[in-house]
């Protein structure tokens, strides 16, 4: 289990109904299908990821939220929607978040840190966008068009008015140290919000 | 004609023949005396019964959905390319039975049946038929065969409504239900398509009201036509660019109107070879079967409380490229259900060859298809 779903898992009421927005191989839902007896629905692109789904039970939906939107659901027609590292790829992370909290009561985002202190110092030493194992592309292709840092996002859910229930900040194998509490925007590497309206 | 069957094939295959002496009532008040299906199966019923799949075919299909009746066959039955060892639904896991639906001309009574209470054929006058009146049929099937509950019902374009009502009218007989390149209701355009196919046929002057039969003769200009302009909404602006361009059989023009270019030469031979081996009464038939499948029409219009009442899982699928049954109309189906709280999923596969599609075995497909079958199968202890 994957230590950022176990962060999430302690977040869900059981018997919930629960969007996640690009699931991937469905991991989590297939997880939280088990230990909770969630009601859950997966949206992807990816084929093999479909298949992945299909092969597990997870119910997963072909629909690319750049192009569909998500205006095909109903409003309040779940207890939770969840996008893991996603956020930083849509086309409108402003617009993505109000339509999850329209769909949702509550909305799990977890994101990579573009704060984290061996960003600033890459940009800063090399003059040049950061590359590493956590952001591992060149600027040109990669499918992270709008990074933030976690600064970022809270002065967006501030503006939003968005009400932050829970954030953990975690290091790149999504585990807590005491020390990045001290200084979250400089030590995270990725950072998981609970949010409401 | 195979000189050997190949591995994948289900083989040799024989229909079958079940007549069903009690009455059946139809959605439109009247009532079929008794009835004859005529339906193939593949592979084997497991111990417990759990394993058995009902293949529902669309407008022209039948009862002949894979293998072959003898080596002299032409070609296999009509949706080969998924059913057999291997394949998705795979026939060393499953049991496959596949009917010719009630009103068909293949051997299930139809039109050109004799009516016990006149003792002619029916002609026009058998009853219209519906979706719904197809799944009684069908559980008229199940119960002889001995089958209480299905693994999964599967179907294209209208093979795919009859999942679907079945899943809405019994839930508790089915498993799974398989619903590829459908709709839960028809548009004005594809209604309008079917009426210019319908018009083609009832305005042939050898229709003769539907009794041509009487008069020896088949209404074969019409049925062309109307397998023609079907034929169109069945494949893609794509595909037909793809397979006919603006190829001619010679290269300058003969400033008349004959048969010149490509499209025209295999849309006439389509046509032609359908107006020899369909009945056009039938064809008016399952046309307006199409037309009024509604499943919603029932819950006061909402298709969300239609699809409530099935209680088993669901696997969409549409085309790209399928313009009669569009993507749009599968996700319509797809979203009732999510709001329903329905098992669902959904896969939208970029494929060129229109709603023929769901016929064609592309990679995507069949790898999307397998994985919900396996799926399936491994749910059932198949």
């Amino acid at each position: 289990m994957r230590a950022d779903l176990e962060l999430i898992e302690q977040w869900i009421k059981p018997a919930s109904r629960l969007l996640d927005l690009g699931c991937g191989d469905g991991t989590l839902l297939h997880h939280l299908s088990q230990t909770k007896q969630i009601n859950g629905y997966g949206l992807e692109i990816n084929p093999d990821h479909i298949n992945a789904c299909i092969s597990k039970g997870v119910n997963v939906i072909e629909q690319d939220l750049d192009v569909k939107g998500l205006a095909n659901f109903k409003t309040n027609g779940f207890d939770y929607v969840i996008m893991t590292q996603a956020l930083q790829a849509v086309m409108h992370p402003d617009r993505m978040l109000d339509e999850m909290l329209r769909l949702g009561k509550e909305c799990i985002i977890t994101f990579p840190n573009f704060g984290h202190w061996k960003c600033r110092w890459y940009l800063m030493n090399k003059g040049e966008m950061p590359i590493s194992r956590s952001l591992p592309y060149t600027w040109y292709n990669t499918p992270n068009i709008h990074l933030c840092t976690f600064k970022d996002f809270e002065n967006l859910c501030r503006q939003r008015n968005l009400q932050i229930i829970n954030r953990t900040v975690v290091d790149r194998s999504h585990q807590h140290r005491w020390f990045i509490h001290m200084w979250p925007n400089m030590l995270g590497e990725i950072a998981i919000y609970h949010l409401s309206r | 004609m195979p000189e050997t069957l190949p591995p994948d094939s289900v083989g040799l295959v024989k229909p079958q023949t079940v007549i069903f002496d009690a009455p059946l009532t139809l959605q439109s008040g009247r009532a079929l005396p008794s009835f004859e299906l005529v339906y193939e199966t593949y592979g084997t019923l497991n111990s417990t019964r759990s394993n058995a799949i009902l293949i529902c075919h669309a407008l022209s299909g039948h009862h002949h959905a894979a293998g072959y009746h003898s080596m002299d066959e032409r070609k296999p039955g009509w949706w080969d390319s998924c059913i057999g060892p291997g394949k998705p639904i795979d026939t060393q896991r499953f049991f496959v039975v596949c009917l010719n639906n009630l009103g068909g001309c293949h051997g299930s009574t139809g039109p050109q049946s004799i009516n016990p209470e006149t003792d002619r054929r029916y002609g026009p006058d058998f009853p219209v038929i519906t979706v719904k009146d197809w799944v009684q049929s069908q559980v008229r099937l199940a119960d002889h065969l001995g089958i209480s509950k299905w693994a999964a019902i599967v179907g294209g374009s209208l093979g795919g409504m009859q999942a679907l009502q079945w899943a809405i009218d019994l839930p508790d007989r089915v498993h799974h239900a398989v619903i590829i390149a459908s709709t839960p209701k028809l548009t004005a355009q594809n209604i309008a398509f079917n009426e210019v196919a319908r018009k083609a046929i009832t305005t042939d002057p050898d229709f003769h009201a539907g009794r041509y039969h009487e008069h020896n003769t088949i209404p074969k200009r019409g049925l062309m036509l109307a397998r023609m302009v079907g034929h169109i909404t069945y494949l893609s602006d794509l595909s037909m660019g793809e397979k006919f361009g603006r190829e001619m059989r010679e290269k300058a023009f003969k400033y008349g109107f004959e048969v010149e270019f490509e499209v025209e030469r295999y849309l006439n031979y389509q046509g032609e070879r359908f107006s020899e081996n369909f009945d056009a009464n039938t064809y008016l038939l399952m046309t307006r079967a199409l037309d009024y499948f509604d499943p919603a029409k029932d819950y006061e219009n909402s298709l969300v409380d239609a699809v409530s009442q099935a209680k088993c899982s669901f696997f969409v699928a549409a085309f790209t490229s399928d313009w009669r049954f569009s993507p749009e109309r599968s996700e319509q189906l797809v979203n009732a259900l999510v709001e329903a709280g329905k098992r669902v999923c959904y896969a939208e596969i970029d494929a060129p060859h229109g709603h023929d599609a769901f016929l064609i075995p592309s990679p995507r497909y069949m790898d999307v298809f397998s994985a919900n079958m396996n799926r399936i199968a491994d749910e059932v202890n198949a």
